[in-house]
């Protein structure tokens, strides 16, 4: 599974890197976390605003944080 | 002058999300008109122009970004409202809307030239 976090590393950000990291560590599963910093290669994703959550390639949330209990039911 | 949007677009800070504008970018000449007062508008920092095709096509980037924007306008440019009702297909229901036909633009009988686009985006910034 692969697990992109965009957004340009504002707080915001790093919280969902934290979210995201906890929820593979609850659910044991494998994945690979990306960090994508780059605007321009956030926009080709269609996402306007940041941070957002992108698994395997499909953008599950944008411009918010998300909960744990949420991206552990994305990634299960 | 425009209000600008915030140059920051995380949700740190409470950021409300992006002022997000759909145009019908119809084939006639109101399609046009519509469209190029929403790149405009883009261009000058009032609000985020996105894509209406993606909308119609389900991409999950469009959709998730459009749920989590500030406002939504959408800009027809025929009394047709294409773009108002492929939004509410997509369940986008509280959506601002601007029709050129209503400020009026004749389909058929419209320049799309700087005045016209400076026209649609004076009605236009009262929807942001």
């Amino acid at each position: 599974m692969e697990i992109k976090v965009c957004g340009p590393g504002c707080a915001s950000c790093e919280k969902v890197q934290k979210t995201v990291e906890a929820a593979i560590a609850a659910k044991g599963v494998e994945a690979v976390v990306i960090k994508v910093k780059d605007f321009q290669e956030i926009a080709k994703l269609g996402i306007l605003s940041t941070p957002a959550v992108v698994i395997n390639g499909k953008v599950m949330c944008v411009g918010r944080v998300p909960k744990q209990s949420e991206v552990e039911q994305w990634i299960s | 002058m425009l209000p600008k949007q915030s140059g920051c677009g995380c949700s740190c800070g409470s950021n409300p999300g992006p002022k997000i504008i759909f145009a019908c970018s119809g084939c006639a000449d109101v399609g046009e008109l519509a469209d190029q007062a929403a790149r405009k508008l883009t261009r000058d920092g009032a609000a985020k122009m996105s894509c209406l095709a993606g909308i119609g096509g389900q991409v999950s980037g469009i959709v998730k970004s459009t749920e989590a924007a500030q406002s939504i306008l959408a800009i027809d440019g025929c009394p047709l409202n294409c773009t108002k009702k492929t939004l509410e297909m997509a369940g986008f229901t509280k959506v601002n809307h601007l029709r050129l036909n209503d400020i009026g633009f004749e389909k058929g009988q419209t320049e799309v030239s700087s005045t016209t686009i400076a026209r649609v985006i004076e009605h236009a910034i009262i929807y942001l």
